[in-house]
């Protein structure tokens, strides 16, 4: 009898429990984040276009976009903009990757020291870090003069470590065992080098390089604290939309231009079929 | 032997030049000259400034708050997201996972752009809820990027197994599958964490009048060099390095240990 009720009681135990798990699914938990995804991530964006293609009394225009295509300004600021960023970008390569190749054939224990001597800088809010090198460029007598270089040099200083982590990253996942390979099949140093290593680390460039190209083209803060305000970039120029112009809707036709020119270098870069290794979050 | 010297030669080189800005804001912390390069004789006047003067105390208190509030909401908010998108459908898991990496991949001025359209279409634009909104907006992103990989590494069987022992999902979630994640989602806070107190563009963009960071105040302050509060942000650069040589150090002194425990378990299985 006793037994009798255990049963009914543990069945009616275990169909609740098949109740509960039915109503709680576990993707339910995403939920809050949908929705904040969807209020501010997306629908901003939505909101942008929308902007883009009116004018000041929310009549569909396409007068922005013409504004920027036909004013001289608007065109070479863009230009100097992709050409600041391809010059940092080209200058942390050249320093990251030594750096990164170095780093990665140490023994273990030493090199995770010195990743860390690389890395270390990088939490140290990056405009006081700006302000430190400015007062240094000041000291040397540098600053004023030469506004383009010292802005690059700004720009390097601040995103050099988000090249060397993901170069640093792929090389040291990558298979020794070819290198050996390639060398007992007679490969000198530069060989090697030239045919395995470096066609192998191509995916950590591409992610270093969007790491350093796509900031670097919209940081204003460093070309207003090194350039004296005098470089022009776009993302200043977005900003300047927002502030003392008062411009919304050329505003967000100019962040749909540099949108445009993201989704160019991605698609150039193969970003999207990548790994998440583009990220800053494996700077960390 | 003439490679390593070359090797270890340009390592050095580029550290100098990573390190020299701030070791020479750091000594020049020590003395209360205007101009950097000046030696007015050892003098703490910098650092009783830093504490002193309540601009710039605010701007330090302000900037760890809300740090720690952006990535506590960031870590909850995205933490959740990580375990709903993985257990979701193929579909879904695609539409979200896309959606929560715009803003990882998006350059900054265009996330602080479309934000401030937002807020200003609701009418709370440049007060502190959009600025909090504004910081988990770019964080959480990367918290779920942190989270995501431990799921995957986990034992998907230990969910239903918790479930078949009894318990009940919150605490099969909080009690099994939490602590398997944990790793991740504490990295996804620190990550979160150091990304708000570096944060410029968005912080300007959505941030009340009088309310400064660290970095909007510092930026001001070069721009329109407003000489007299220059000095003071040697001696922060000089305290902000100082607590990242002690994190660093206590991490290392525990991985360290670690290290050691792990080879000395290893010896023991031989």
């Amino acid at each position: 009898m006793a037994s009798s009720v255990k049963a009914v009681e543990r069945e009616n135990y275990v169909g609740e429990r098949k109740n509960f798990r039915a109503l709680f699914k576990r993707s339910y938990l995403a939920i809050p984040y949908g929705l904040f995804l969807a209020l501010f991530v997306v629908f901003p964006l939505f909101l942008i276009v929308y902007y883009a293609f009116t004018d000041k009394n929310g009549g569909f225009t396409f007068n922005n976009f013409v504004t920027f295509f036909s004013s001289s300004t608007y065109i070479s600021n863009l230009f100097i903009s992709i050409g600041i960023a391809c010059v940092t970008t080209a200058a942390c390569l050249l320093i990251a990757y030594p750096v990164a190749y170095i780093l990665s054939r140490f023994k273990s224990a030493r090199s995770y020291i010195f990743v860390l001597l690389f890395i270390a800088p990088m939490w140290i809010n990056f405009v006081l870090r700006a302000y430190a090198l400015r007062e240094i460029l000041n000291l040397l007598g540098l600053l004023g003069k030469a506004n383009f270089l010292n802005t690059v040099i700004g720009m390097v200083y601040d995103f050099l470590p988000f090249m060397i982590l993901p170069i640093y990253t792929t090389l040291i996942k990558m298979d020794k065992s070819l290198e050996e390979a390639s060398a007992d099949l007679g490969g000198n140093g530069a060989v090697t080098f030239f045919k395995v290593t470096l066609p192998l680390s191509v995916p950590g460039i591409i992610s270093g390089a969007m790491m350093v190209f796509l900031p670097s083209m919209s940081c204003y803060v460093i070309t207003d604290t090194f350039g004296n305000s005098k470089v022009p970039l776009i993302g200043k120029l977005i900003e300047s939309m927002f502030g003392t112009n008062a411009n919304w809707n050329m505003g967000s036709a100019l962040a749909i231009i540099m949108l445009l020119i993201m989704f160019i270098t991605m698609l150039l870069t193969g970003g999207f079929k990548g790994e998440k290794e583009t990220t800053r979050g494996n700077a960390l | 032997m003439m490679k390593k010297i070359l090797a270890y030669g340009f390592l050095t080189l580029v550290l100098l030049c990573v390190y020299a800005p701030i070791f020479i804001l750091i000594i020049f912390s020590f003395t209360d000259a205007n101009i950097v390069g000046q030696w007015h004789g050892f003098s703490l006047e910098l650092y009783k400034r830093l504490f002193t003067v309540e601009r710039l105390r605010n701007m330090i208190v302000n900037t760890v708050v809300l740090a720690l509030l952006a990535a506590t909401v960031s870590t909850v908010l995205g933490t959740l997201g990580a375990l709903g998108m993985f257990y979701s459908k193929k579909a879904w898991k695609k539409v979200l996972g896309g959606a929560s990496n715009i803003n990882v991949i998006n350059a900054e001025i265009v996330i602080a752009v479309s934000l401030a359209l937002v807020f200003s279409m609701f009418a709370f634009n440049k007060t502190y809820y959009s600025l909090l909104i504004g910081h988990v907006a770019f964080c959480t992103p990367f918290v779920v990027l942190s989270v995501i990989p431990k799921l995957k590494q986990m034992d998907a069987s230990l969910y239903e197994a918790a479930l078949d022992l009894g318990a009940t999902p919150r605490k099969a979630l909080f009690r099994v599958v939490l602590p398997e994640i944990l790793p991740g989602v504490i990295a996804g806070f620190m990550l979160a964490l150091t990304l708000s107190l570096d944060d410029y563009i968005i912080t300007s963009f959505t941030k009340p009048a009088e309310f400064d960071t660290i970095s909007t105040y510092v930026y001001n302050a070069v721009k329109n060099t407003a000489k007299s509060e220059l000095p003071a942000f040697r001696a922060l650069a000089a305290v902000i390095f100082l607590i990242i040589v002690i994190v660093v150090v206590i991490l290392n002194v525990r991985a360290g240990k670690k290290n050691k425990n792990e080879t000395f378990m290893k010896k023991e299985i031989k």
